[in-house]
């Protein structure tokens, strides 16, 4: 065992830390950033900067291929050049799911003058990509999805509505998965297609969130024109491409949260209980040695993961651990560091908040986390079936014609 | 990065695992348990044969120098297997105080017997209830001579030698090394009847000084503590194989177990536990072989870890299995016993959990 880079991925930690410290400040000794409000107009301007700034240094999508200006590169590399953007304080959160999830899913299905018209403007930024799956009667249960499209002629005609759509405000194209044919069972009725999200007949609408935030929104489809040629995968197949998508996504999530346990060390070190500085509390210190024992057991199970990346290893459904532990305990150390404030745990404003009111910010934003890109209970299922090899739920809908499967009144 | 045992070490684990599912099958096991054989005597000579106890002493000292990476491996299918020997209070205990803190006389007089298995050790550091402190410690050796009660400690009944922390003339912990022979010794029934468990009374009992102080009995719960974790962690993967194909094989309101979500989610709270334990120990088995200066934090983070692990591990193995899961017949109860006795006998997880915080708050002040 050893943690070195070998000479050729410490080459491009240099490279890229040479990058980032000419263009960026350190994050070192700030205050946490803390996003209430989802992306403003200029956030947006700053995250185009940023991606352009990248892209054109070739930091952008580092595997992809050379022609769309990605650089063939070995997953850790990328892993290795997120490690070192994390240390600094650069624009995110417009990207992600386009660059994360999107592309990839063109890249698997779309036509290659298609992929020679989007994929170097999405790698630069210019342009922005939203995934339309989740739907008010399809969340957890994706392939129970209602949005219809309809054959007229060459073109498709989609109506319905999808929900958590995130970024499709500042989005200048979407992924969708929508239904061709409900007499089958759902599964097969799925077809998956792109489109322009500034066509006709789409109406976006954000979702206040209960932090405050708003970067989700629901997207309404009132006989919204698609031509067949942004089919992506035959009719039919919509969920077998999906699940490319989705594949991509457990991969993609898994930034660092605040307050990390180091944030409640600090918190127990500066607040007293009977006098004495509440990290001297057995209780106290019994969940703070908890949540880093989880902490350092997720560091380190990355750091497997990138073992096998390095070793030309694909990461398997075994990375649904990271999300599903973080969330939860998110939520735990928020709550706890609440707790040991006491009544000044309510309390938000600026300057009387404790450590920022990163605690408080942190109980109102963790349960998003522990529903958002697959519950708690979806990853346990994935974690259940896919790693452990367990037999699938029994389904009252198997084999049922979607228009015959029973639905309740939400 | 390479955070994975090497393609020998994992060839070595197959081999270990292939034979210890033969060698030391659930019916050499319930032998111990039902009382027939004090420990897996056939067993140990077997396993001294092989080299696995010295596996990371020294070659110079009779052992076979594969290193402390070795050692992890050899203890996760230890550990997986429920093996009945005296393997973690010889090699992980007795053989690594001596490394630590004996002289090199005593190195050489005793590394290489405790090597092939021919004298077992033991490590007596207990005095009833409480936990490894200082504070706790009231054997005491004056003029060469030791007095004062030990126990439980794991393997007295049947060790040849023993390491005991003992206080020294000027009242403080130290290592002494003493040869059991003439020294009182009671068998004590415990939890765990798969392994061996004695009082030792010393009265004037002769003994040799190992070098250094309680920094020398840390150092050694330390270093021994990654080692247990790695038990704990063959233990409860062993455990989640046993549940898995249990809620397999099982079936009930006419589809197999395994298939309702309430088993489906407990067996995934149980791997998360596990792998997260697993990545933690491996953290410790590099420490380890690095002598790394983290290692008592990184040592105290494994422990925890392993430890909620295999106690998870072993409980939900017993419900996973309903009714038959609590019968002596059926070996969950086998695990849920090693359990508690691995999660017992450094230290329980409140000790290590107050000494992870120690850890965290001088690492955070420097």
């Amino acid at each position: 065992m050893d943690f070195n880079d070998t000479p050729e991925e410490a080459a491009f930690r240099a490279e890229a830390r040479a990058f980032l410290t000419a263009n960026a400040k350190p994050r070192v000794g700030t205050r946490p950033v803390l996003r209430q409000g989802g992306l403003d107009a200029e956030a947006v301007v700053r995250c185009k900067k940023w991606q352009a700034k990248k892209a054109d240094a070739g930091f952008a999508c580092l595997t992809w291929p050379k022609r769309f200006g990605g650089r063939e590169a070995s997953p850790i590399l990328q892993v290795i050049y997120n490690q070192e953007e994390g240390d600094f304080i650069v624009p995110r959160g417009l990207y992600e799911i386009g660059l994360g999830m999107c592309i990839p899913t063109m890249m698997a299905y779309a036509a290659d003058d298609q992929l020679d018209r989007y994929v170097r403007p999405a790698l630069r930024g210019e342009e922005v990509w939203c995934q339309l799956f989740s739907e008010p009667a399809g969340g957890s249960d994706l392939a129970a999805l209602r949005t219809r499209a309809e054959r007229d002629g060459g073109d498709w005609i989609i109506n319905g509505q999808k929900i958590w759509t995130s970024g499709a405000h500042l989005s200048d194209f979407g992924i969708i998965v929508v239904r061709t044919d409900p007499k089958v069972p759902k599964h097969e009725g799925l077809t998956f297609f792109f489109l322009d999200m500034k066509s006709p007949g789409i109406e976006v609408r954000p979702i206040h969130q209960m932090s405050g935030a708003r970067h989700f929104n629901e997207v309404f489809f009132t006989d919204v024109r698609v031509p067949d040629s942004q089919r992506l995968g035959a009719v039919g197949q919509g969920w077998r491409v999906s699940l490319t998508t989705l594949m991509t996504e457990r991969l993609a999530v898994g930034d660092v949260q605040r307050p990390e346990v180091d944030d409640l060390v600090e918190l127990s070190r500066r607040l007293r209980i009977d006098g004495k500085p509440a990290i001297q509390n057995a209780a106290v210190r019994e969940r703070i040695a908890e949540w880093h024992a989880r902490s350092q057991g997720l560091k380190f199970t990355r750091f497997r993961t990138m073992t096998a990346l390095s070793k030309g290893e694909t990461p398997g459904p075994e990375n649904s651990i990271h999300k599903l532990v973080n969330a939860s305990k998110q939520q735990d150390i928020a709550s706890y560091g609440l707790d040991l404030m006491g009544a000044a745990g309510l309390v938000i404003d600026d300057d009387l908040a404790e450590a920022y009111a990163m605690f408080q910010s942190a109980l109102l934003t963790s349960p998003g986390m522990r529903i958002a890109g697959g519950s708690d209970e979806i990853l346990r299922n994935i974690i259940a079936e896919r790693v452990l090899g367990l037999p699938p739920d029994s389904r009252a809908d198997k084999g049922i014609p979607f228009n015959q499967v029973p639905t309740g009144r939400r | 990065m390479n955070f994975d045992f090497s393609d020998e070490l994992k060839q070595l684990r197959d081999q270990v695992r292939r034979f210890l599912s033969e060698q030391c099958s659930s019916a050499v096991v319930r032998r111990s348990a039902d009382g027939q054989e004090v420990f897996a005597a056939d067993l140990w000579r077997e396993i001294g044969r092989m080299g696995w106890i010295g596996a990371a002493i020294p070659e110079t000292f009779g052992g076979a120098g594969l290193g402390y990476e070795g050692l992890c491996v050899l203890a996760e299918e230890i550990g997986r297997a429920l093996a009945p020997v005296p393997f973690g209070s010889t090699a992980y205990l007795t053989a690594e105080a001596i490394l630590t803190a004996g002289s090199d006389a005593q190195r050489r007089e005793w590394l290489p017997k405790l090597a092939d298995g021919s004298v077992i050790g033991c490590f007596a550091l207990s005095e009833g209830s409480g936990h490894p402190e200082p504070a706790a410690i009231h054997a005491r050796v004056v003029g060469g001579f030791l007095k004062g009660s030990k126990w439980p400690v794991a393997d007295g009944g049947i060790a040849g030698i023993t390491v005991v922390v003992a206080r020294d003339e000027s009242g403080q912990p130290a290592l002494f090394l003493a040869d059991l022979a003439g020294v009182r010794r009671r068998e004590l029934k415990t939890l765990d009847p798969t392994r061996n468990h004695a009082r030792l009374d010393f009265d004037a009992t002769s003994v040799e000084r190992l070098g250094g102080g309680w920094g020398s009995v840390q150092r050694v719960l330390d270093r021994a503590a990654i080692l247990f974790a790695f038990e704990q962690v063959g233990g409860a993967d062993a455990c989640l194989t046993m549940a898995r194909d249990y809620a397999l094989d099982r079936y009930a309101f006419g589809r197999p177990i395994g298939s309702f979500q309430a088993i489906k989610h407990k067996l995934a709270d149980m791997y998360v536990a596990l792998e997260l334990a697993r990545s933690n120990a491996y953290y410790g088995a590099w420490a380890l072989g690095a002598d790394a200066t983290d290692l008592p934090l990184v040592a105290a983070t494994a422990r925890v870890s392993a430890t909620e692990a295999f106690d998870l591990a072993s409980k939900e193995n017993i419900q996973t299995h309903g009714g038959i899961g609590f019968t002596w017949a059926v070996d969950c109860h086998l695990f849920y016993r090693r359990s508690k006795q691995l999660g017992l006998t450094i230290g329980s997880a409140p000790f290590w959990k107050h000494r992870l915080v120690d850890l965290l708050e001088s690492r955070n002040a420097a």
